[in-house]
Formats: structure tokens, C-alpha cells, sequence
């Protein structure tokens, strides 16, 4: 896939902020001494005086844009995932959730294609803890064009919502003007013998594996499950009645993701065999970001052959 | 403040009281014990400093005030109460299954409540964003948040004083009850948050001292508070008080923290309210 092109989510991240800061006058965004990191830099240089670097203290950073977002602005907070969803879990739950108010948690470096900075930095539980805070909207955007999108439809939409963006850069596929809808899932590929329901930057490798399938006569079902929480529920249920086996792939630990999110549906409403292709249950490490996603079998490989053998193939 | 002005403060403090051990004891739960120390500036806040309206509790206009230490829910509802914002004979419903009055404050279920809180540490940093936000906008808007001396044991509370002094907040006014208790005893011995005032003082507020049951003292308090408007520096006022403040058996005693008045207790409390009223009226 070397001639496609390749952008980190992070930084359609700060790219949105400041398309959208162009209109959304409203719009502010907060950031803890990562705005290199996460872009909102990006944003910041056209829009300095809307921009509140908080220093390295994210707890109070989410309670500020608690604050701020009483006062009818619309805060983006951003961090690392490690920070936004983990350090200020319970800033997010008590002040954010439990009043239910109209924050946005844009966090970047999820998962382990953080890479060389290693464990300490690489969140695999964001949306196990994300998903437990009644009201919250989850998401992770599978491309540049579809983060972009998202970041606009979070600022439309009214309540809390959480975005977790890559590090990494990673295919772009979506086409400019993709109508991204929250809570919608996107069937990219037709199929009957399986399907494969992918979230973030797994999303591409889905549609490696889907293609690989194809040439050895599986017909597999691709879906791009953007929106982690509320789930696409019709989306999920068509796909275990009509395909029969079920693959989901996050870069998330197989517990209290999306995995889990599409057993608990099926379980209850339509049990159905499912692999859940993830982080199992470790840490990450240390390593350049393609090796380590192939290390831990985040890859298409992987999915071919677990979907392979559901199919006793 | 006129001599018939402070009179009034002080028989609507002697009603909050009663709020409180009212509420408290209709739920059998609560904190009576750190919403009778903060009960005078509860009433000071919500019936002469603060620019609100309990018609239109919503107003963006409004002053904001965020209580940080959320379990004196007790105090805060009963001067809400008082003060017209929804009817005082619900105050006994509090913490019951059907209530609206919830333990700990929710904004979205008790009217004149500003941000929800109860989680200690978090309300500072909310009302350090209001204030922010009201700076932003270019709004005329003053913020206040009651917090626990115990509560300063929490980073959070530094994280939010260091914000507010780096963004020059001077419109952002920080209390504390210091009543010296936290549940599990002294706060010296639990956790020794003193030097409070240097604290404050290094982290970049102008710090008042003030005996925190004297509305003279109050008042002179928050004329500083506005006196630092446009000295970019935050307030916080530092008030020594007694927990349990005018409930005799209550008074500085940790037990008392979380703990509701029985009907014996609650009666002989509300009959020293009543003489208290009694002497007020008769001065």
C-alpha cells in the first residue's frame, strides 16, 4: 500500500479544530502541554486567544472544559489517551458524564501504535472506560477524511462525546465528502460467510483481509464500526443473521471494547460465534508501530486466518 | 451592611440552619456538620453577594457558585431554598428515592444548583473554567466555591488554584471552611494542609482571613474580593470556623461529619435554633 496516501488522525485532528474554528466562533479548544503532539498546535496558531494550554494536570484540564462548557462554549480537551480516558477517568465520569454536558475529549495516541514510547503511553482500555459512563459517545475514525468529519459532527451534536485518533499515519481511503453520521456503521465490503466489524485504523487492514478472502472464494462482510457507543445495533444483528460468524478487530485490549460491545448484543439477541481480534489481555512495548501491530497480530494476516478458522478453512 | 440588614442575614442563617438539620433528618443521612459551619456564608452568598435571580435560575448572565465540598448539599439547598428557588417543604425529601434533592448537588435536577459535584477536588477547577469562560465572553460574571479544609488535600485543588492565578482570574473567588475536621478526625492530624494561607499566597491569591460566622468579617471578605478586581490575581478567603456551628452537641465534633440528627437530637437542635431566633429578634 505504499502509493496510497497515509495521514495520522491526529492530525485531521488539529485540521478540523481549525476549519471548524473559522465558523464555530463558540468552539475553544484546551490542550496539556501536548499541542505538538496532539495538533491542536494547528489550531492554536490560527486561533491562539481560543486556545488554553493547561499545563500537565489533565484532571483539572477536563474540569475546566466542564466549566467552560456552563458558560455555552464548546470545549475540546485534548491529551493523550492515557490521560483523557485513564488519569481523568473519574473527572470524566463525575463532571462531564453524570451532568451530561457538552464536552468534547478529543484523545490522541491510542493503542499501541503509540510504538516507541511504549506501555506507559500506549492506551488499550479507553473505550472499556469510556463505554461505562452512561450518555457518552464513543468513537474512532478509521481514516483522515472520516476523522475530519467526525470532529465536525461532534461539535454539532449536543452532549459528551469521546474521539480516540492515532499517532500513526495510516491509509486514507474514504472519499472527500464521505456523509460520516454518528452511531452509523459503514458496510464496505457485501458478504455472507462472515463478518469482519473493524473500528479506527484496523478499518484498512479489514479491507486487506476482506480482499484476501475474496481471492480464496470467502465471502466476507467488511464493516467500519466508527461509532463505538451507541452501537450500530441493526448494523451488528444483520450482519450475524446473514453471515452466520462474527470477526471484530480493535486496537484495544479484547476487554470492554468493541469486541465485547458486539458479544453482549449477539449474546442476548442473536448468539452467534464470535472471534475478537485485539490486545489479549498485556501490556504493549517498545517498537516501531507497523512491527508491533504485526507483533500482536493487529494485521490483515491475522484476521484472514482467524476468519479462516471460524470457517474450519 | 446596615444594623437592619445584618439582622436579617442572621435570622436567615438561623432558617438555613434549620434547613439543614430538617433535611438531614427527613433523609436520616447527610452532612449536617460541615453545612452548619458554612451556613453563614451560604446565606451571605445567596441574599446579598451574589447577582443572581431564582425566577431565572438559568440566566447566562448570572453569578455562578460551584460547592466543592458537594456533600454539604444540606447547606447549599436549604439557602437555595430560602432564597425561592424551589419550595423549603421539600428540603425533608432529601436523599430519598423520589426526590429531586439528590445527596450530593445536581445541576440538572435542583434548581439554582451550578455544576454538579460531590467527587472532592473537582468543583474548584469547574468554577476556575466558568470563570475563565466569563472572561472569555467578556462577561461581568463573578464565580465563587466553597471548599473543605480536608478537600485541600486533593491535587486537583492546586492544579485549579495554579490555573486560576496563570489566566489572572480575578473573578474567580475561592472560600474555605476551615473547620478543622474531616471524618476521620483533626484535620492537623489526618493530613496537615497547613500552612493554608501560604499556600494560597504562593500559588498567586490574594488571601482575606476572616471569622467565618461574623458577616462583618464576610463582608469585608468579598468587598476584597472586588476590590482585586483587575489585579488579575484570584481570591481566597480563608474562613475559621466551628463545624456543627449553633447545634450545641454538633459543635467541633468529627462524628457529626456524615451522620443525620435522631428525632430527640433533632428536636432539642431546632428548639436551640429557636432561641437563637429569639435573641436575634430581640437584640
Amino acid at each position: 500500500m505504499a502509493d496510497i496516501k497515509k495521514v495520522a488522525t491526529r492530525d485531521s485532528y488539529g485540521n478540523a479544530l481549525k476549519e471548524l474554528g473559522a465558523t464555530a466562533e463558540n468552539l475553544v479548544v484546551l490542550d496539556a502541554d501536548l499541542a505538538g503532539a496532539t495538533k491542536t498546535g494547528i489550531f492554536q496558531k490560527v486561533y491562539p486567544d481560543r486556545h488554553f494550554d493547561c499545563g500537565i494536570a489533565e484532571a483539572n484540564m477536563i474540569n475546566v472544559a466542564a466549566g467552560l462548557s456552563t458558560m455555552g462554549l464548546v470545549p475540546f480537551a485534548s491529551t493523550f489517551a492515557m490521560f483523557a480516558a485513564g488519569r481523568a477517568y473519574e473527572q470524566v465520569r463525575n463532571t462531564i458524564g453524570y451532568p451530561h454536558l457538552n464536552v468534547k475529549i478529543g484523545a490522541t495516541h491510542g493503542g499501541i501504535s503509540v510504538g516507541e514510547d511504549g506501555a506507559s503511553h500506549q492506551c488499550c482500555e479507553d473505550f472499556a472506560l469510556m463505554r461505562t459512563i452512561p450518555g457518552m459517545t464513543v468513537m474512532c475514525p478509521s481514516d483522515d477524511v472520516e476523522a475530519r468529519a467526525m470532529v465536525k459532527a461532534a461539535y454539532e451534536m449536543t452532549g459528551p462525546v469521546y474521539m480516540r485518533f492515532g499517532r500513526a499515519a495510516t491509509p486514507v481511503f474514504h472519499e472527500e465528502g464521505f456523509n460520516f453520521q454518528i452511531g452509523k456503521a459503514e458496510v464496505l465490503q457485501d458478504g455472507t460467510d462472515v463478518a469482519i466489524i473493524a473500528t479506527g485504523i484496523m478499518v484498512p487492514e479489514a479491507i486487506e483481509a476482506g480482499k484476501a478472502l475474496a481471492a480464496e472464494g470467502i465471502s466476507a462482510r467488511v464493516i467500519n464500526m466508527a461509532t463505538i457507543k451507541p452501537l450500530d445495533e441493526a448494523c451488528v444483528l444483520a450482519a450475524a443473521k446473514e453471515c452466520g460468524k462474527i470477526v471484530t478487530v480493535e486496537e484495544h485490549s479484547i476487554i470492554g471494547g468493541l469486541g465485547e460491545a458486539v458479544c453482549s448484543l449477539l449474546s442476548e439477541q442473536c448468539p452467534t460465534p464470535v472471534k475478537r481480534i485485539g490486545v489479549n489481555d498485556e501490556f504493549g512495548h517498545s517498537g516501531p508501530a507497523a512491527a508491533l501491530l504485526k507483533a500482536f497480530g493487529l494485521c490483515a494476516d491475522n484476521i484472514v486466518a482467524q476468519a479462516k478458522a471460524m470457517l474450519g478453512k | 451592611m446596615t444594623s437592619a440588614e445584618k439582622k436579617a442575614l442572621k435570622l436567615n442563617a438561623v432558617s438555613v440552619r434549620e434547613g439543614i438539620l430538617t433535611s438531614t433528618h427527613g433523609a436520616k443521612a447527610g452532612h449536617p456538620g460541615g453545612s452548619l459551619s458554612a451556613a453563614d456564608v451560604f446565606t451571605y452568598l445567596y441574599f446579598k453577594e451574589m447577582r443572581i435571580d431564582p425566577k431565572d435560575p438559568k440566566n447566562p448572565d448570572r453569578d455562578r457558585f460551584v460547592l466543592s465540598k458537594g456533600h454539604t448539599a444540606p447547606g447549599l439547598y436549604s439557602a437555595l431554598a430560602l432564597r425561592g428557588y424551589f419550595p423549603v417543604e421539600d428540603l425533608p425529601t432529601l436523599r430519598h428515592i423520589d426526590s429531586y434533592l439528590q445527596g450530593h448537588p445536581n445541576m440538572n435536577t435542583v434548581p439554582g444548583v451550578d455544576m454538579s459535584t460531590g467527587s472532592l477536588g473537582q468543583g474548584l477547577s469547574a468554577a476556575a473554567g466558568m470563570a475563565k469562560g466569563a472572561k472569555f465572553l467578556g462577561k461581568d460574571v463573578n464565580v465563587y466555591s466553597l471548599l473543605g479544609d480536608g478537600e485541600l488535600a486533593e491535587g486537583q485543588i492546586w492544579e485549579a488554584t495554579m490555573f486560576a492565578a496563570h489566566y489572572k482570574l480575578d473573578n474567580l473567588c475561592i472560600i474555605v471552611d476551615l473547620n478543622g475536621l474531616q471524618i476521620d478526625g483533626r484535620t492537623c492530624d489526618v493530613m496537615n494542609t497547613a500552612p493554608v494561607d501560604e499556600k494560597f499566597a504562593s500559588f498567586g491569591c490574594d488571601v482575606v482571613q476572616i471569622n467565618g460566622h461574623c458577616f462583618d468579617d464576610i463582608e469585608r471578605a468579598f468587598d476584597q474580593f472586588h476590590a482585586n478586581k483587575g489585579s488579575g490575581k484570584p481570591t481566597a478567603i480563608l474562613m475559621k470556623t466551628t463545624k456543627g456551628k449553633g447545634v450545641s452537641y454538633m459543635e467541633d465534633k468529627a462524628g457529626w461529619h456524615g451522620k443525620a440528627p435522631n428525632d430527640e437530637e433533632y428536636a432539642q437542635g431546632m428548639a436551640e435554633l429557636e432561641a437563637a431566633r429569639k435573641e436575634i429578634e430581640e437584640a
